[in-house]
């Protein structure tokens, strides 16, 4: 049994990561900020189940991926507010011009199929194996793989028609027009 | 209406120019470009603070813990 002052330390560490992963999956700060705290309760009304030794991290992440694909399942009829309400909240703290940046992104990636996405955002912005990966999203390796390739390939659809269609060869004025307006 | 002038570090977007066919494997540079967006992008989620009722909620579950023990 591991001692629940270090599990605490543990668990606090990962909160960071946790919450970035909630954001990025669900694209909006107060939706995430529910996934993660549901998370929470469920992992320490849960905490017998974990084993010691293995992947602290992996375990929440699979918990909250869990959370949001079974929420997603009973949300999917709502219309999402996709571009609007999550960016402006996002990074309030980041640079004027990385935030045009990372919104125009992040509307990019919640375009993508859900399994696109998180098997994209596991590997390549949270640092999990593919091996993990496939843990958390309980699926095969090569599957994982496919995925993610999958995923990056239609980001740069996504990101190219935006790009040559809408925004022109000057792509940076162009995304602060549209990034103003929002559409 | 201008914005502020942006300020690009390096990460030149060329995807259009770079992009396979239709169904092809992309190119190393375009995977280079959107990894690094997507890494920029979250390291800048993961250092946002977090919520403090997180914490509070770590802390109380943990006290109750305690004295279940006890």
């Amino acid at each position: 049994m591991v001692t629940e002052a270090s599990m605490r330390e543990n668990i606090l560490a990962t909160l960071p990561r946790l919450r970035a992963f909630a954001i990025s999956l669900s694209g909006k700060v107060d939706r995430a900020d529910d996934l993660v705290q549901e998370t929470l309760v469920r992992a320490l009304t849960n905490i017998n189940l974990f084993e010691p030794g293995t992947n602290l991290q992996a375990w929440l992440f699979t918990i909250l991926r869990n959370q949001f694909r079974s929420e997603y399942r009973k949300r999917r009829r709502e219309v999402e507010d996709v571009d609007g309400r999550f960016a402006e909240s996002l990074t309030t703290r980041a640079e004027q011009h990385s935030r045009l940046e990372f919104q125009e992104f992040l509307q990019a990636l919640t375009k993508l199929p859900t399994d696109q996405r998180e098997a994209l955002i596991l590997v390549g912005a949270s640092g999990f194996s593919y091996e993990e990966a496939a843990q958390i999203c309980g699926c095969a390796v090569g599957t994982v793989k496919s995925r993610v390739n999958r995923a990056r390939v239609r980001l740069a659809e996504i990101l190219s028609i935006e790009s040559a269609d809408d925004l022109g060869p000057d792509r940076e004025t162009q995304a602060i027009v549209t990034g103003a307006s929002s559409r | 209406m201008k914005g502020p002038k942006p300020v690009s570090p390096g990460s030149k977007m060329n995807i259009a120019d770079s992009l396979p066919g239709s169904n092809g494997t992309l190119g190393r540079d375009v995977q280079d470009v959107i990894g690094e967006q997507l890494r920029a992008m979250y390291n800048d989620l993961v250092n946002q603070a977090v919520p403090d009722r997180f914490t509070e909620l770590l802390q109380r579950l943990d006290k109750r813990d305690d004295e279940g023990k006890h």
